[in-house]
């Protein structure tokens, strides 16, 4: 019936991975696993293929080769639609909001298999999709207040500023209970503050069971949340293990920082 | 006077028609979206379905069952609807500006193909004798006029309240979502191809319901009535009027055609008859400045989009 997760399987297993654009090889087999109940890192230099590598699991792009295997199921070149739906979400590098809609609609535009986007409910059912309206209403509040944007529920989300944008992404993909959160950059372009506030966040959700793998430049929120933290250069995954042991790593210093002498 | 009043209830009639139209393109454009350039080829698949079937039988003819009025629109809407799915499945699952070229290529040929299938369309004769709904009890051209008036008025009237609703509801959230942007939308887990076919196909149901209409309005319909400048004079009633927002593609019909009317009255009795062509081209110049000055002054058009927030989101 199900694919049960054995203990020792990873909630996510990359194998072999690999995305070319015409020439360029953006990600060259990359084999990762992010385990159950962890907040695994993936840090790298610029052009590294980080950001490929998340459009390659959320399914925004088609992998050239390699198996993604989530919860025991292959995903790798399924839609983006049916993957967030097995509760694998991800947010954007660059903020993408509805602009023009409400933060409030934003979220509540997010809970899975409303009755009411089905066209004919609307007019068959309306008392059924009200009800679910109002709990995904309440819902939405209860997530916005979490991520601090309660005061703008009824902001349209182009008035946002970067760093509520990136709360926003959160928080719209906290509107389902998602079993792996995928952020990308979450901290960048956001200020001090508010960067506690993500931080806190994530802890608290983690705490909850949720499994986060996180793309980050800012070296503080990756030692103080990401335990294992993977590191990709030109396309290919180079270090995997513990934020400190990364540090010393001789292949990922010469990643960032070129050829050292010995 | 009487000659004034007819005149003005059978342009509200005409206007209401188009309304229609202008109201689909709206679901699909202002909502959604989705680029249809094929509006004057689901107008005549309606109103071409309607003809066919409902006009009084003529030995020369494959159609002209002479069905009753109802079954025409119904099946009209049908028969729309079942070709609006075909060409959206075909092109909605590609790129947005395939669509366009699609739709319009589709419109282009539904246009030939109804000049030129003579047995079934009158060809370039056209359909006639196409039954006015109710014809026997008002039985004066103004006394029909008045109640097709009424008629058109409850119809655009429930669709006007339908679709405010409809644009209110979690369903039209989602249609809202993939115009803003459709990549968000698919990673919030929404099959954007589903919610586009579904508006893609309701908005077409709607011009083919018009086209049933216009037809049992007028009483003939030839393929002339739907060359490729429907589609210019509904996208431009929309844009002017203000593309997401069903009050401002209303009004935008009355402007529209009010001003192509207008100006066809004035080129008839000022240009000579030898010049007709020039002054037929005149009015289109005229809709096109109209649709230039609205896009460089007023590009949210005359009443602009309105901010729409679901009915259980609202302060
Ligand atoms: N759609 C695309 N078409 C062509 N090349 C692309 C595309 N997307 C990414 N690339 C290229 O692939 C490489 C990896 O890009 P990617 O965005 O994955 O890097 P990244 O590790 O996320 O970098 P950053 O830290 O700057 O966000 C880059 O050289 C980039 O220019
Ligand atoms: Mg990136």
């Amino acid at each position: 019936m199900f694919a049960r997760l054995s203990p020792t399987e990873p909630l996510l297993l990359v194998q072999g991975l690999a995305k070319s654009f015409g020439s360029l090889v953006a990600v060259d087999g990359v084999d990762l696993a992010v385990r159950e109940g962890t907040i695994t890192g993936l840090i790298g230099p610029n052009g590294a293929g980080k950001t490929t590598l998340f459009n390659l699991i959320a399914g925004t792009l088609a992998p050239s080769a390699g198996t993604i295997v989530f919860r025991g199921e292959r995903i790798e070149g399924e839609p983006p639609d049916r993957i967030f739906r097995r509760g694998l979400a991800r947010t954007f590098q660059i903020p993408r909001p509805f602009p023009q809609m409400t933060v409030l609609e934003n979220l509540m535009l997010v809970p899975l298999a409303q009755s009411g986007e089905r066209f004919w409910n609307n007019w068959l059912r309306p008392g059924a999709v009200a009800r679910e309206e109002r709990a995904a209403r309440a819902r939405a509040m209860e997530v916005l207040d979490f991520c601090a944007l309660a005061e703008k529920a009824q902001t349209p989300a182009g008035q946002l500023s970067g760093g509520q944008l990136k709360l926003l992404e959160l928080a719209r993909v906290l509107m389902i209970e998602p079993k792996l959160i995928l952020l990308d950059e979450p901290a960048a372009g956001v200020n001090p503050a508010l960067i506690e506030t993500l931080l806190e966040r994530i802890l608290a959700l983690h705490r909850r069971g949720v499994t986060f793998f996180i793309i980050e430049h800012n070296m503080d929120v990756v030692m103080r949340a990401c335990d294992p933290v993977v590191v990709m250069a030109q396309g290919r995954v180079i270090y995997a293990g513990s934020g400190e042991g990364a540090r010393r790593d001789r292949r990922v210093l010469d990643a960032y920082f070129g050829d050292l002498p010995e | 006077m009487t000659g004034v009043v007819s005149y003005l209830v059978f342009f509200a009639c005409v206007v209401l028609i188009l309304g229609i139209v202008t109201l689909g393109l709206n679901l699909q454009w202002g909502f959604t979206g989705l680029f249809n350039a094929g509006v004057a080829g689901f107008y005549a698949i309606g109103a071409f379905t309607h003809a066919i079937l409902t006009a009084a039988p003529q030995p020369q003819y494959l159609g002209n069952f002479g069905l009753p009025w109802i079954v025409g629109v119904v099946a009209a809407m049908a028969a729309t609807a079942a070709a609006a799915w075909l060409v959206g499945v075909l092109t909605i699952r590609l790129r947005g500006d395939y669509l366009a070229i699609a739709s319009f290529g589709i419109a282009v040929s539904i246009q030939l193909v109804t000049l030129n299938w003579e047995a079934l369309t009158g060809g370039s004769q056209g359909i006639t004798r196409i039954p006015k709904p109710l014809a026997g009890v008002f039985d004066t051209p103004l006394a029909f006029n008045l109640w097709y008036l009424a008629l058109l008025a409850a119809i655009v009237g429930a669709l006007y309240v339908a679709l405010e609703r409809i644009v209110r509801s979690p369903w039209g959230r989602v249609l809202r979502a993939i115009r803003e942007d459709e990549a968000a939308a698919i990673a919030l887990g929404k099959s954007a191809r589903r919610y586009r076919l579904e508006a893609f196909v309701l908005g077409s149901t709607m011009m083919g319901l018009a086209g049933a209409l216009y037809a049992s309005f007028i009483g003939f319909v030839s393929a002339f009535d739907f060359l490729p400048i429907v589609t210019f004079q509904v996208w431009a009633m929309l844009i002017v009027g203000g593309s997401g927002n069903n009050r401002g593609a209303l009004l935008g019909t009355f402007v529209v055609w009010g001003i192509w009317t207008a100006s066809g009255a004035l080129v008839t009795k000022l240009v000579p008859p030898t010049y007709a062509a020039q002054g037929a081209a005149v009015q289109v110049i005229l809709i096109g400045l109209l649709l230039v000055l609205t896009l460089l002054f007023r590009p949210q058009g005359l009443i602009g989009e309105e901010a729409v927030v679901s009915r259980h989101a609202k302060d």
